[in-house]
This record gives C-alpha cells, structure tokens and sequence, in this order.
C-alpha cells in the first residue's frame, strides 16, 4: 500500500506529445510505472514510441479512460491551456489529476479546483484528487511515479513525505534513502493548491504501510498553521517538521485585505512555533530533520 | 493583530513564491475607469512645475498624492491639499523626492479634491485558504480599517465568493446589505461592487481594494483611492499589464539577472549562494545562516534560483552575476540533480572561471548530489581549479563557505 499512487495506477499523460510530456512519460516507464497513453486534443489515433514501448495518444480524456481503464492524469499542458485541460480531466472523473504545471494563473486554479470540489460531491463519491498546480508529482517508490520526481534517489520504506518544494523533497529522500518512502507527495508552492499538507497527513495517517510522516514547508500562506491544528486534533503517528525560509526578508502585503484575512505572518518562525506547540519535532536543517526522522523510526521498530 | 507595514520589498514577494506584480494608486485608479469604477479625474507628474499645470488645468483644490507602493504616506507628509496651482507646485516640491519607509517618491498624483460625507470599504482579496476569493465591505472605511477588522469584526462584512459562479446582480446586492451600507447609496454601492469585480476577474488580479470609497455631498460614490495586485503567472493574456511592472529602484544586480531570467534576490550577508529550486535554495541560506554563526556570524549575500532543468549556460549566467556583487565574499554552490544533471552544473562552473579568467578571485564550494554527481564531480575534479572546493554534504559545504568568506573577509578588513 501507499497512498494516491499505487503499481495498479495506470496512468495518462496530458500533453505527452510535447517536449516536457515526452521526456517525463518515458522516465515514468523507465520507473516500472504503468503509463497506458496520452491525451492531446486534435491528435487522437496518434502513436507515441518510448524505447520499444509504443503509447497511443486519445483525443480526450473521457475516451483514454474507457480505453484503458486509467484512472490517474498527469498534466504537463503548457500554462494557457491547463485550465482547460484539468477541468476535461475532472468531467471525466478520473480519480487523480497531477498537476506538473508551471505558472497557471491562480483564477484559472481556483476554477478548476472549485469544480472538482463540486463535481466530485455530485457525481463520484471520493471526488477528483488534485495534486499541484506547480508540483513535482507523486512518487510510491518501487510501485509508481507520476510527475518529475526522480525515480532512483530512494525506495520503498515505511516514511511518508508532503512537501511544498520541488527539490528540498529530492533532498530529504536523499537524506533518508537507508530507511525509505511509502509515498512522497510534492503538493506544489502555489497559493491555490488541490491537496493540501492536511489532506496528505489523514492519508497517511489512514494509510498501514506509513510509519511516520515528515512534512516540509517553506514561507507564505498559512498552510503550515492549519496542519498543525489538524495533526493536534486528528493525527496519531509521528509527524517531523522542516520549515525552510528563515532567512528571507519578510515581504509586505499590499493594501488591508491581506493582513485581515491571513491568520498567521506566515514566517517560517511563526511556522515552526506552530508545529511545535501542535508537538511535532521541527528540524533545523534537512541532514537535523533526517536524524529526528532516523530517532523516530529506531524507536518505532 | 499583524499590520505587515514592513517595507514593500521584491525579495519578500518572490520568495514567499507568490507571482504578483502591485500596482501604484493612479495605475489602479486607470484600471477602475477603464471597468467603469467611478474615480475622480488625475494627473501623475514626475515634477512640481507639472504638478502646477496639472492643478491648473484640474482647476480648485487639489490634493498632491505621493505615488509610493506602501502604507502610511498620509502621516509621512506625502499626501496634501492645495488651493491654487502655486500651492501644488510648493507641495510638489515637497512630495517629490521625500523617502517614505525606504521608498523615494520618484511620481505624484495630482487630482481634485473632494468633500466626504462618509468613507466606506471595499475589498477582493485571493483567500489561498479556502482556495476561494473573499468579498469584504464596511461602512467604517478609512485609515483605522484593520482596528476596525480586529475590534469590531461585525462591522466587516466578509462573504466567500465562488470562483465559478462569481458576483452577479444578487451576490452584489447580497454584499452590499451584509456591510449594511446606507438606503440612499445601496444601488451605487452595489453597482460598484459589481464593477470592481470586473475589475478583480477581468485583469486576473488577486487583490482590488477600494479605501476609502466615498460618498460626496452630492449623494454620488467615489473610489478616492485604490490598491491592485495583479497575478504575474496571467500576463500572457494581458500584454497591455507587463507595462505596469516597475523596475524604477530595482537593485542593478538583480536586473542584471532579470535579463538572463534569472530567480535572483539580493540579501545583505557575505556568502554568495547557488542553487536549485526555490525550497532548496532557501533551506541553503538557512544552512548557512546556521553554518555561520560559527564563523564571525556570516550570511547568505543573496537568493539565485536557477531552476528546474538548468544547463551549463544558465549555471555560468548566475555564477557571473554573483562573482559580480563586491558584498561576496565566497560562493556556496548547491544543487541537488533532479532533472538538473550535475555534469551540466559542473561544466557551467568551469565555463564560467574560464570567462573571468584572472578576476575571479573568489573562492567557491560546490555541493553536488543527485543526477550524473558522478560525472559532475569527475569535471570539477579534472579541472581542479584553484578557487573551488568540492564538500560531499550541504551542512560540510555550508560551514566551509562561511569559514573561507569570514577568512576574506578578515584578510580585506
């Protein structure tokens, strides 16, 4: 088990006949995942060779599903037409919708995230699972990978990982590569974003094979806050915390509205302070918040 | 309750990796006339002798407006009436230059002035939380509007505004009474909040905010002033706004790196950093920060992002603009190769010594993990450049950096 992405997850790329598209479907194979075609408007009936491989490209998403019973999406649609792109996604209630996207306006993600909010209540009792915009994807080492997350830095284990940032995740598998991941979630730096730290940690907490979680966070917003208060009231295994930006110059919000309706300064001490008082152990440095990981998990087993 | 009246600053925006670009009043205040927000006419002048001509053309009293993107100009003197086009010249005069929390007054707005009856408030905001947009209003609008969020809450009305189906008529209407705005300006309040909604989905911004909308003696509404943060990811569907982008007062360096597209902010320590992917260059000036106190208290001399997917080319561009900052010290290069290959850094390493030649004279530690490291380290090892030293861990290389720029430092004091 793992969670959002197993090895039975079979996968569609949307935009898999562009550079990035092409590039990362053939990494996701070379990771054992089951990709089972793309999806370009306008280039249905099209063949995609990978090494060997041959995929077949779908004119929609509704029509790659029924064909191959695919039931994870990973959008690498250029910014202008992810909007649209995701909401045919949702329509066609695919369960999971990555979004490796950079750059879409934050309008266009607060459409297409409301529509899956309402979608998902009507017609599909789980909903369409967003991961990203601006994401680095999902990776359950040695079963799946979609995204852009390099298969071969760790392998399974029993640590689960939710992180706002695309590379320091990279870094913290590395850091704990002897022991492992269940599944490592790479939410996206956005301010809108589909899956929430939040929604991650119930995941994992729900999830046999996740031992403990380490949460990564960085400046801004005030995500970090509210899964604090959630893993208080609501999470019972082991979570470690890492903040980065402590050192970035506070920035200042435009106008009134901002600072009446955030909760927090969203500075990575105000973060941190949370994270503590919630009793998580926060780490100072990733190689210190891998070494608080390692304690935990000794102690676990 | 947090007032955020630190200093408007670019390093703040970018690495809080919000994509924005705010807006001065009179640039919001063109928005709202070109939506049909009501504003009054204005003139923005960058001297006082236009300041006089544009008082004169205006005619009676005028107020001169410091154009600045922070809070607070009303205390600092920048904003002030005048009677004649002699007065707003003086007035002019004054403004213009003026520094107001750490920003010149380089523009003023010069536009009539006008007789308020009652200062209302009004607001779209981006509310990342609930992934929705916010409305707020209140009858209490002005200067004190954050006392008057944190005292009396009920005075501000708040209604969550779905993305999809938006604000019509109703949903105005609906606003409009939960602020219980006055019987007589209801239609026009409601009329205003519709336009300024426009406004908020029709330019893709993620704040509008109307302080303090007015009611003049005449019974008529006005927009006296006005903030607009427009999403920076939407520019591809607005040409017209890559104009309303200021680069006036930007640090050389980091226009230099603007240029090349480089995610550059200058920070005000010794050591010169590297790295790729924003997480993972902040958590390196967290290292080092920690690493230095170690070594006389050094800090991280800036935040240099070459993203996801760098080649040799963009490794050399930002190892240029950094070797050109005379407050470094030393470089700390990190990255870890996602997609990011470590022989592609390597080279652009060793391409950009060989570009500085003689004048490099900065020692650099390079930190490579992940894709092609082996590789990577095989270059930089072959070309055993002098000025770089090659440390295995990023905590090793962090206290490395800071140890030789203390060292330089020390040597240079």
């Amino acid at each position: 088990m793992a969670i959002f992405l197993t090895k039975d997850s079979k996968i569609i790329v949307q935009g898999m006949t562009g550079s990035q598209g092409r590039k990362h479907t053939q990494r996701m194979l070379d990771a054992g995942s089951q990709v089972v075609g793309g999806v370009t408007p306008g280039k249905g009936g099209q063949t995609v060779d990978f090494g060997g491989a041959s995929l077949p490209v779908f004119g929609s998403v509704a029509e790659s599903m029924a064909v191959t019973g695919a039931d994870v999406s990973v959008v690498f649609v250029p910014p202008r037409f992810a909007k649209a792109a995701v909401l045919e996604a949702i329509d066609a209630v695919i369960g999971l919708i990555v979004v490796i996207t950079e750059g879409i306006p934050v309008h266009d993600t607060a459409a297409f995230c409301a529509h899956a909010s309402a979608t998902g209540l009507a017609t599909n009792p789980v909903g369409t699972r967003i991961v990203g915009p601006n994401c680095p994807g999902v990776i359950s080492p040695g079963a799946s990978n979609a995204g852009i997350i390099p298969a071969d830095i760790t392998g399974p284990g029993r640590i689960g990982l939710v992180s706002k940032s695309g590379t320091l995740t990279y870094q913290m598998m590395f850091e704990l590569r002897d022991i492992g991941f269940s599944t490592c979630v790479g939410i996206g730096g956005d301010p809108v974003i589909g899956t929430t730290h939040i929604d991650a940690l119930q995941a994992f907490e729900d999830d046999p094979d996740t031992a403990a979680v380490v949460m990564i966070g960085e400046i801004g917003g005030d995500a970090e806050e509210r899964a604090a208060d959630y893993i208080k009231a609501n999470i019972t295994k082991p979570v470690i915390g890492y903040i980065a930006g402590f050192t970035a110059p506070e920035g200042k919000t435009m106008g009134h509205a901002g600072a009446i309706v955030s909760g927090s300064s969203g500075t990575a001490a105000a973060k941190k302070d949370a994270l503590e008082a919630a009793g998580v152990q926060v780490g100072t440095t990733p190689s210190g918040t891998a070494e608080l990981t390692r304690e935990v998990m000794k102690s676990l087993s | 309750m947090t007032f955020h009246q630190g200093q408007w600053s670019a390093a703040g925006q970018r690495l809080d990796r919000v994509e924005r670009v705010d807006l001065y009043e009179y640039q919001a205040k063109d928005l709202f006339h070109a939506h049909g927000v009501p504003v009054l006419p204005g003139r923005v002048v960058t001297t006082s002798a236009q300041a006089r001509a544009a008082a004169a053309e205006l005619g009676g009293t005028v107020v001169v407006k410091a154009q600045v993107k922070t809070g607070g100009r009303g205390k600092a003197g920048g904003v002030q009436l005048a009677d004649t086009p002699e007065e707003a010249q003086r007035k002019a005069t004054a403004i213009l230059g003026l520094d107001i929390k750490g920003h010149t007054v380089h523009r003023v707005l010069v536009t009539p002035a006008c007789d308020i009856v009652e200062e209302y408030y009004l607001s779209f905001i981006l509310d990342r939380t609930h992934r929705t947009f916010l409305a707020m209003a209140s009858v209490q609008g002005g200067m004190d509007i954050e006392e008057v969020a944190a005292t009396t809450p009920e005075a501000l009305a708040k209604v969550p505004v779905d993305p999809i189906s938006g604000v019509d008529a109703a949903k105005a209407t609906e606003i409009v009474q939960a602020a219980a705005f006055p019987a007589e300006v209801a239609q026009a309040a409601a009329d205003t909040v519709l336009k300024l909604w426009d406004v908020f989905v029709a330019e893709d911004a993620t704040l509008v905010e109307v302080n303090p909308l007015v009611r003049d003696p005449r019974g008529s509404i006005i927009a006296l002033d006005g903030k607009v943060t427009l999403d920076d990811n939407a520019v591809f569907r607005h040409p017209d706004h890559a104009e309303l982008a200021d680069s006036a007062g930007q640090d050389p360096l980091e226009a230099r790196a603007k240029a090349r597209n480089l995610n550059y902010v200058k920070l005000d320590g010794q050591v010169g950093i590297i790295g790729n992917g924003a997480g993972l260059v902040m958590s390196t000036l967290d290292v080092l920060a920690y690493a230095g106190r170690a070594h006389g208290g050094m800090r991280p001399a800036n935040f240099l992002d070459i993203g996801g997917g760098a080649n040799a080319q963009v490794m050399a561009d930002g190892l240029d603009i950094i070797l050109g900052d005379p407050d470094v010290h030393s470089v700390f290069v990190n990255v870890f190769g996602g997609i990011t290959a470590c022989d592609q850094v390597a080279t652009g390493i060793v391409q950009a010594l060989n570009i500085v030649g003689e004048a490099a004279t900065k020692p650099l530690v390079v930190r490579l993990d992940g894709n092609s490291v082996a590789e990577g380290r095989r270059i930089l090892a072959h070309a055993a450049h002098p000025l770089v030293t090659m440390v295995d861990t990023m905590d090793a290389a962090a206290d490395k950096a800071a140890e030789l720029a203390a060292l330089t430092c020390a040597k240079g004091a």
